[in-house]
């Protein structure tokens, strides 16, 4: 196949899911009484500076969600607890933040390490039970997210401190918090320093991935688990590893949000990450690059889709359909062109058989 | 004193008539005593009143009709995660249909949304041959979006409507048997061991029963004998065994997971509509909370058989239900626990697996020590049992369950060969 016609057919399935989701979040729309159009003039609006702010948080956190289920994913393992992972390490991590117990920049390096090893041991769980006695990691990691969101509760509201209606964990030193970069006025917000943390997980992953003896070994796990062992990769060693990885990265999540705008771990909390980045990972094909766009749309419209409730009488939940259609069909449309693509392939091998049919000749001096 | 004269009866029938008297019945006795003494040695009445079972019965139903629906799915090769968004997308169904035509359409409305959701995941799944893991979790997305869409756009302006929720609507009717229930109530106050304990079971079932919880446990019957005793459930199990001989023999496999898929949801919605119209007194976005998930957990728990889901279910509920009521009675449950766990410690002992026996004794242990040291149970962790309860059951179980063996693998038309 020409270089043309792979790019095209590489292009096409992303680009068939988005109209999809477009076509199918229009008739919706169109089906509750309000105008499709005004529905896309509104999220198609230039984003004010603060919201352009925001996206650029908000990607960031997305992007690290995503990569954490991503680096499952490439070896065929499914860490639907995502959630769980980075809602035990943020927790943890604030409390150990919070107690101070070293100051500065040196209590924010520490606080990282923290949320990596928790997010690690809890993934670690699921990663363990599936070597050792055989559970499904589908299975686990679900129960140890609805357990995480139970321990994290007990926790918070037995050891937190009071602020008003609800409690939280010790706030954090004003030595340790990180003021960001302000692009635009002071009103608008900052970026987040801990930004930066999604770009290095990003440039390491794809190095570990595609220059390392372990990332040759997790892609060739997840290619073909018997082709794996026959080359002396340690498969069950690998199924820990690479879980106890992703939920190092989990760990990370929620890291850039409490040391740049929320100090402390309660109601300043974000749920729901952990599944936006099955989603963006699945959209983005576990690839870094595929990650960082899926992962900045996702964020465009959450943000944009604010604006709906002001701006018109369009619920701005919404939004959550269009990305719900755009995963599953980004999925089906990857079915199909590889579909056509085996056809079209089967197809070429068929015209060359006939063609040396015709000719004999040919073929054995060719 | 009772205790005396019950146990050996127990145990005499056990070795006397052990072919006449099925093991599951045996089960449930054993359930009953423990139970009963467990009540009396704590003075907790609250952990079999009639009150804590009728709650009991509410909160399984739901969670039942998800197990029922994964089963459906399982047992024709589709694993099916998106059970929770097919039970949302069944309560705003249910709360729709109930408030223009009344509650016996909003049950079909529920299941007809469930269903929608069903055939979106069998789309996917099974025509377009997408990974069955990443089109649940997209359905759940979709699902939790579009009721909260829904609800917004279509209850806002009701009356007792809202853009999250949808109150006041009519429920199915609910069934009192007067004499007996009344007569039950009073033996069941009377706090007698055992006789006292089945009344309660009595006076739960008779007392305000709802006609949905009735349908319920009548569609678990109906699954089981249309799965197990129909040629129809034996070829669509065989889709979910080896499709590839299925294919061979004639059936068309095909159609036989859209069918298995499509009523998966649709059973799964009627358990998102029980929500709605029994278990609360309306419609709210977000009403599920993961018990679509904890479905999923019953059917494997309950080893992909309709009598372990049940049973799945019913523990489920239980420990779901009771954080709303006594704290108190929560301790007690530690008791039960711990002899729970000591009697599988003794089974395990007589079958030689002295390793896994020692587990279970050493648990059984902390837990009677739990009970002894604490006076009450934070109420997160009784939350957090069914959760925990899976956890433990496959990792020490695993091995005894069998899923469907062609359960999550993607199949293309004609792979027969």
């Amino acid at each position: 196949m020409s270089l043309v016609r792979r790019t095209l057919m590489a292009l096409a399935a992303p680009l068939m899911a988005v109209v999809a989701a477009m076509v199918i979040t229009s008739l919706v729309v169109f089906a509750s009484q309000s105008s499709p159009a005004e529905f896309w003039t509104i999220i198609f609006d230039p984003p004010a500076p603060r919201v352009y702010v925001n996206i650029v948080n908000q990607s960031a956190m997305i992007f690290l969600s995503a990569l954490a289920a991503a680096v499952g994913f490439k070896m065929n393992l499914f860490n639907i607890g995502v959630e769980g992972q980075y809602q035990m390490a943020s927790h943890a991590a604030a409390i150990f933040a919070g107690a101070a117990i070293f100051s500065g920049a040196l209590n924010v390096l520490a606080t990282l390490v923290v949320a990596m090893v928790v997010g690690s041991l809890w993934a670690g769980i699921a990663g363990v039970l599936r070597v050792t006695r055989g559970v499904s990691e589908v299975i686990s990691t679900i129960m140890l997210n609805a357990i995480a969101l139970t321990l994290t509760g007990y926790f918070l509201s037995t050891y937190g401190e009071k602020a008003g209606n609800s409690r939280r964990t010790t706030v954090l030193d004003p030595g340790s918090r990180l003021a960001g970069f302000t692009p635009f006025e002071e009103r608008d917000g900052a970026i987040w320093t801990l930004v930066v943390l999604a770009v290095l997980a990003g440039v390491a992953f794809s190095f570990v991935l595609n220059k390392t003896r372990f990332g040759f070994d997790l892609r060739a796990t997840g290619m073909s688990e018997t082709a794996a062992v026959a080359s002396g990769v340690k498969v069950s060693r690998m199924i820990v590893i690479s879980m106890m990885l992703s939920g190092a990265i989990a760990g990370l999540i929620w890291m850039p949000a409490f040391f740049g705008a929320a100090y402390s771990y309660g109601t300043t909390f974000q749920a729901g990450l952990g599944f936006t980045g099955i989603a963006v990972a699945l959209l983005g094909r576990n690839q870094p690059l595929g990650i960082f766009f899926g992962a900045v749309l996702f964020a465009f419209l959450n943000e944009q889709s604010n604006r709906l409730t002001l701006q018109s009488d369009i619920s701005q939940n919404v939004v959550q359909i269009t990305q719900g259609v755009i995963v599953l069909a980004v999925v089906v449309a990857y079915e199909v062109v590889r579909r056509r693509k085996v056809a079209a392939e089967q197809q070429a091998v068929r015209r060359n058989i006939d063609a040396d049919k015709d000719a004999p000749g040919e073929a054995v001096s060719a | 004193m009772s205790t005396v004269v019950s146990e050996p009866e127990a145990t005499s029938s056990k070795s006397r008539r052990r072919s006449f008297v099925p093991r599951w019945l045996l089960l449930v006795a054993f359930v009953v005593v423990v139970v009963s003494a467990v009540r009396i040695i704590t003075g907790q009445d609250q952990i079999d009143s009639p009150g804590s079972l009728s709650a009991a019965i509410i909160a399984t139903c739901p969670i039942l009709m998800a197990a029922l629906g994964g089963l459906w799915s399982e047992r024709a090769g589709v694993v099916n995660i998106g059970l929770e968004g097919q039970m949302i997308l069944g309560t705003w169904g249910a709360a729709y249909f109930t408030y223009y035509y009344g509650p016996w359409m909003g049950i079909l409305g529920a299941a007809l949304l469930g269903a929608v959701g069903g055939a979106l995941h069998a789309l996917a799944t099974v025509t377009f041959g997408v990974d069955h893991i990443v089109s649940g979790v997209a359905i759940n997305i979709i699902g939790l979006g579009a009721a909260k869409f829904l609800a917004e756009a279509y209850f806002a302006n009701l009356e007792g409507g809202g853009v999250k929720q949808l109150t006041g609507l009519d429920r199915p009717p609910s069934i009192t048997l007067p004499g007996l229930s009344d007569g039950a109530e009073a033996i069941a106050d009377k706090g007698w061991f055992v006789i006292s304990d089945l009344a309660s079971v009595v006076a739960a079932l008779t007392d305000n029963l709802n006609v949905m919880t009735i349908l319920i446990f009548a569609l678990l019957a109906l699954s089981g004998w249309v799965l197990w005793r129909t040629a129809f459930g034996l070829r669509l199990r065989s889709c979910g065994e080896n499709p590839q001989a299925a294919e061979s023999l004639g059936v068309n496999v095909l159609r036989y997971k859209w069918i298995a898929v499509t009523i998966s949801g649709a059973l799964a919605g009627i358990g998102g509509g029980f929500l709605a119209l029994v278990a609360s007194s309306g419609f709210v976005t977000g009403q599920t909370g993961g018990r679509g998930y904890i479905g999923l957990a019953a059917m494997i728990f309950g080893n992909w058989r309709p009598g372990g889901i049940l049973t799945g279910a019913l523990m489920f509920g239980y420990t779901d239900s009771l954080p709303l009521r006594s704290a108190d009675t929560i301790h007690a449950l530690l008791l039960l626990v711990a002899i729970g766990l000591a009697a599988l410690a003794v089974w395990r002992f007589t079958r030689q697996q002295t390793t896994q026996g020692l587990v279970f004794a050493a648990l059984g242990g902390l837990f009677l020590l739990w009970f002894l040291v604490t006076d009450s149970v934070p109420r997160e962790f009784t939350g957090m049992t069914p959760y925990l309860a899976t956890l433990l059951v496959l990792a020490f179980a695993a091995q005894r369950l069998r899923m469907p063996k062609a359960d999550g693998q993607i199949y293309r038309k004609g792979s027969a060969g």
